[in-house]
């Protein structure tokens, strides 16, 4: 393959970005998803809350 | 379905509530659908896709380059319009929509300049050069690392939502500019490839998989934002669960 630092270089980058929104999003919902619950465990509730 | 019914489904998604519930469906399978896609795109890229009889093997930095350049633009018209849908029709969900995408939309503009470097040293002799389209895009990473400051800068998510909505829709003048900037002036870059008035200029077996590519970083990227929508509800309520037990420290809430 010619130039294959710059080929393999480019796909890093792009692993690294995309994986590093994929980590992102899993663990900000999980933290989100987690925060809810204990305020809700708490007793705590929404006026329009079922 | 009717334009009514259609505008009605719409206004019926502006409820958080029935938003979570449907986008909690769809979600897996755009995720699966995506992986899917991209993983096809990538086996395309490297073992189907010939090397480019002037560039070689450097025109496989397209298939990730050109995918990452539409996305931060499409993904900046996005914003663009869920900014209207704040300032104009107070849609419950576009602030949350504008939110949501500014942090993918400013990674795969990074994505699109970190690849461009890499693909401009072989073919060009340099990593950068300050012609109109790399400037322009360097530009709408500003603009996109701007909204996210200003996202954090005000705490109260409504008055933040319409100071970013207002910065969107000036930063969008650059959109035509990113765009356009190739046939306005005289750039390195080369002018547009693929979406030409006389039709695409590559070659089927490289065009069909850069498109492939191009539909699985989309997909990527949608099923990222409906994520990011969903944390952000979540994070909405969080907020307003602590402000009403703060308020009521002793009753656990209302």
């Amino acid at each position: 393959m010619t130039h294959a630092g710059f080929v393999l270089a480019s796909y890093a980058a792009a692993a690294l970005i995309v994986g590093a929104l994929v980590v992102r999003a899993v663990l900000s919902a999980k933290s989100a998803k987690a925060r809810l619950a204990a305020l809700e465990a708490r007793g705590v509730r929404r006026r329009s809350a079922p | 379905m009717t334009a009514t019914g259609l505008a009605a489904s719409f206004w019926n998604l502006a409820n958080p509530t029935r938003f979570l519930a449907l986008s909690g469906r769809v979600l897996p399978w755009l995720a699966g659908l995506a992986a899917l896609v991209t993983a096809a795109g990538l086996y395309m890229a490297f073992f189907t896709a010939p090397p480019d009889y002037q560039q070689g093997d450097t025109v496989r930095i397209m298939f990730v380059h050109v995918p990452s350049a539409w996305l931060a633009l499409f993904l900046y018209a996005m914003m663009s319009l869920s900014a209207l849908g704040t300032l104009v029709w107070r849609h419950p969900l576009a602030d949350v929509s504008q939110k949501a995408a500014a942090p993918i939309g400013a990674a795969f503009t990074l994505l699109c300049l970190i690849t461009g470097a890499l693909w401009g040293k072989p073919m060009w002799g340099t990593y950068w050069v300050w012609d109109a389209r790399l400037t322009s895009v360097f530009v709408l990473f500003l603009i996109y690392c701007g909204i996210l400051a200003l996202w954090r800068s005000i705490d109260d998510p409504g008055r933040a939502a319409r100071a970013v909505a207002i910065l969107t829709l000036v930063g969008f003048v650059n959109i035509p500019i990113v765009k356009f900037s190739v046939d306005w002036w005289n750039t390195l870059h080369q002018p547009a490839s693929v979406f030409r008035l006389d039709g695409p200029a590559i070659h089927p077996t490289i065009l069909v998989p850069l498109l492939v590519m191009a539909v699985g970083l989309s997909l990527v990227a949608i099923a990222l934002h409906l994520s990011g929508m969903r944390t952000e509800i979540l994070n909405r309520r969080v907020r307003t669960l602590t402000i009403l037990q703060a308020d009521h420290p002793s009753e656990g809430g209302i």
